[in-house]
């Protein structure tokens, strides 16, 4: 595949911390103009992946490019074309919005008014507190303000590590939307969050643990390649229940998630038997569906996949 | 590209700006510590109890005693019984105590006569504090022994560019040497540390900008605050302590500029090895200050520290920076006498320079 028709290439990239691999031989492709989604738990090695594709660090062994660079031999050159958002808040407290953005600016020899036309959307809903110190923000603000500073000087490829970990639901949702235009002005971004219910707002996704890629597909693709049936079950006792279904044979795997227990469910599986099953223990008001599976659903059964 | 560099040397002033404690505790420090070093804190030794032993009252005694009691640096505790000696240095009543013969008149008579020098009077110091123990002798033979020596004693000491021994003259120059390193090497080091644990410098290293400029910038307003505190310093020294200074400022400042560069090297070094402004605050205290306050003679002379400690001494910068402005402040020395010093100090600062951007790195490990 022609390297310039992706914005991110990576292939066999390992990573080791002393004795412990946080990345082990990962391979994925992010094209020019997506939002390509990196899904996966605390630990999974998603930050330690950013951190070599920005080039502060350097692979154990693999290759990876950025926007047609190898990050290894031409770091120096990909460090000015990229966007970089770390996971925790990476700006100056003591310093003011519009401080901040300046001095972000002239980092890469850009003044805030030349490229105000891409920043504008986001920094403008924050612009009336200009003068208020970035420390004393809330944290949907910190992170519109960390946003626009990363995008400031037009980069090509944007790397948003957790973007969304500590900000509020509504925030959340709109910074997807802001994503959404960044992607639909042709910027090329690659986003982590430990938020299984963002993944549909990606257009394609990772789902990697313990520093190795599970699957990568779309969001759409992956929840229809979803071959088991699936149930949520609820009743006046969640707890007892749960005990008593991972005693059911006919049960594959069964998790706790929200509401409802999820139940996968194997071929000789009986509705009528479980609900009659759970009554004769004494749990009371016991109410069982068929559900849509979602990405948590996909990411679970992978997991309890490859564990097997 | 220049404005970049003006807007990273911006930020760092707001930086220092805004920590108004820290910019407060920096501009201040030296004002207190010159104050209390100059004032309080004095190594002068001026106010010795002494009691006498007298087995028989006569005329020499008399006007020993007298001239005893009216010297300002000694106060004069009486006269006490030979057993109670021992029980009054214990308790801490005098730290001397001057044991006159019984026949005290006789011996000073045969002296006049004849020349005949016999022992007429007996110093006993209390040597627990030995400053206390080596003053006072000094102070007793100069007031007693002396005088009834007098004819025999053909020494004359005269002590030149500090004739009173005031020990702010001595200080001025070890604080100096100590500031520096506390306002350039600390105050550096811990900033660019800062950086590197709030994440900041991840995002300072993805973008163009070369990672030295980034220190160098960060080293401005340090140095523009040290100058100022040099400043404080010489104004302080000169007209609140009387310190001569000589004719040589510019000598002065120029040393103590590269003192400024070396303890900025220092600081950039430090904070290649820290990973947590912690360990940068306590290598810059354990592993700067302590040397500095032992080792550079500043209040310890170097030629009474153990042989193994001397060669070390020459490795603390602050060392070679105290000795030149002690000559310089002090003595009003030119250059040629200083230049030594200067050498030394150059040469340290280019070594560290070198091996702190050795070990600089624009990667996170």
């Amino acid at each position: 595949m022609n390297t310039s028709t992706l914005a991110i290439k990576v292939s066999g990239i390992s990573k080791s911390y002393g004795s412990v691999k946080a990345l082990d031989n990962i391979s994925l492709d992010v094209r020019r103009g997506e939002i390509f989604g990196l899904i996966g738990p605390d630990g999974a090695g998603k930050t330690t992946l950013f951190k070599i594709l920005v080039t502060l660090l350097n692979a154990d062994s693999g290759l990876a490019q950025v926007d047609g660079l190898d990050v290894q031999k031409d770091y120096k050159k990909i460090r000015s074309r990229v966007g970089y958002m770390p996971g925790k808040f990476s700006l100056y407290p003591d310093l003011t919005i519009r401080e901040n953005m300046e001095f972000f600016a002239s980092l890469f020899g850009v003044t805030v008014e030349q490229n105000y036309d891409l920043v504008a959307p986001i920094y403008s809903q924050i612009e009336k507190f200009s003068n208020r110190r970035a420390g004393r923000l809330s944290g949907g603000m910190k992170q519109k303000l960390a946003l626009s500073c990363a995008l400031i000087h037009k980069p090509s490829v944007l790397f948003l590590d957790e973007p969304t970990t500590g900000v509020d639901a509504v925030s959340r949702s709109e910074f997807w939307d802001m994503l959404f235009n960044l992607k639909e002005q042709g910027l090329s971004i690659l986003v982590s969050t430990p938020y299984m219910d963002e993944a549909s707002r990606c257009d394609r996704i990772a789902l990697i643990n313990n520093g190795h890629v599970l699957d990568i597909d779309t969001p759409q693709n992956m929840v229809d390649n979803y071959d088991a049936p699936l149930y949520g079950v609820k009743c006046d006792n969640m707890y007892e229940m749960l005990k008593k279904l991972r005693k059911v044979e006919s049960i594959a795997n069964c998790y706790t998630t929200g509401e409802y227990h999820h139940i996968v469910a194997s071929k000789e599986f009986d509705v009528e038997r479980l609900i009659q099953d759970l009554t004769d223990n004494g749990l009371k008001n016991i109410e069982l569906k068929a559900v849509i599976p979602d990405i948590e659903d996909v990411f679970i059964k992978l997991l309890s996949n490859e564990q097997q | 590209m220049k404005n970049q560099f003006l807007q990273f040397v911006k930020k760092e002033t707001l930086h220092i700006l805004r920590d108004s404690r820290t910019m407060l505790i920096a501009l201040l420090m030296p004002v207190a510590q010159i104050l209390l070093f100059g004032f309080a804190v004095s190594t002068e030794i001026n106010n010795i109890n002494v009691a006498v032993v007298v087995p028989q009252w006569c005329e020499g005694v008399r006007q020993s005693v007298e001239r005893l009691s009216a010297n300002p640096y000694i106060t004069y505790k009486g006269d006490i019984a030979p057993d109670e000696i021992d029980q009054n240095l214990r308790s801490g009543n005098v730290d001397a105590i001057v044991v006159f013969t019984h026949d005290f008149e006789k011996i000073m008579n045969e002296w006049r006569r004849n020349g005949v020098s016999k022992s007429a009077m007996q110093f006993i110091m209390d040597a627990s504090n030995t400053n206390i123990a080596q003053a006072g002798t000094g102070y007793l033979t100069n007031i007693l022994a002396s005088d009834v020596m007098a004819a025999s004693s053909m020494v004359e000491t005269h002590m030149l560019f500090n004739p009173q021994l005031k020990s702010a003259f001595n200080f001025v120059p070890g604080i100096m040497g100590m500031i520096f390193i506390l306002i350039c090497a600390l105050l550096t080091s811990v900033s660019i540390v800062r950086e590197k644990e709030t994440g900041t410098m991840d995002v300072l290293l993805v973008s163009p900008v070369r990672p030295l400029r980034i220190i160098l910038a960060k080293m401005v307003p340090y140095f523009g605050l040290s100058c100022i505190n040099l400043t404080t310093i010489l104004l302080l020294a000169r007209f609140v302590l009387g310190i001569p200074m000589g004719s040589n400022l510019w000598i002065v400042i120029l040393v103590s500029l590269v003192y400024l560069a070396l303890a900025l090297s220092l600081g950039l070094l430090v904070s290649t090895i820290a990973k947590k402004q912690v360990v940068a605050l306590l290598i810059s205290a354990a592993v700067m200050l302590l040397p500095i306050v032992m080792l550079s003679g500043m209040l310890f002379p170097i030629e009474n520290m153990p042989s193994v400690l001397q060669p070390l001494s020459a490795i603390v910068p602050a060392r070679w920076y105290i000795d030149a402005m002690r000559k310089l402040l002090i003595q009003g020395a030119s250059f040629p006498l200083i230049l030594k010093d200067f050498l030394i100090l150059i040469i340290m600062t280019i070594l560290l320079l070198a091996v702190a951007l050795k070990k600089f790195n624009d990667k996170l490990e």
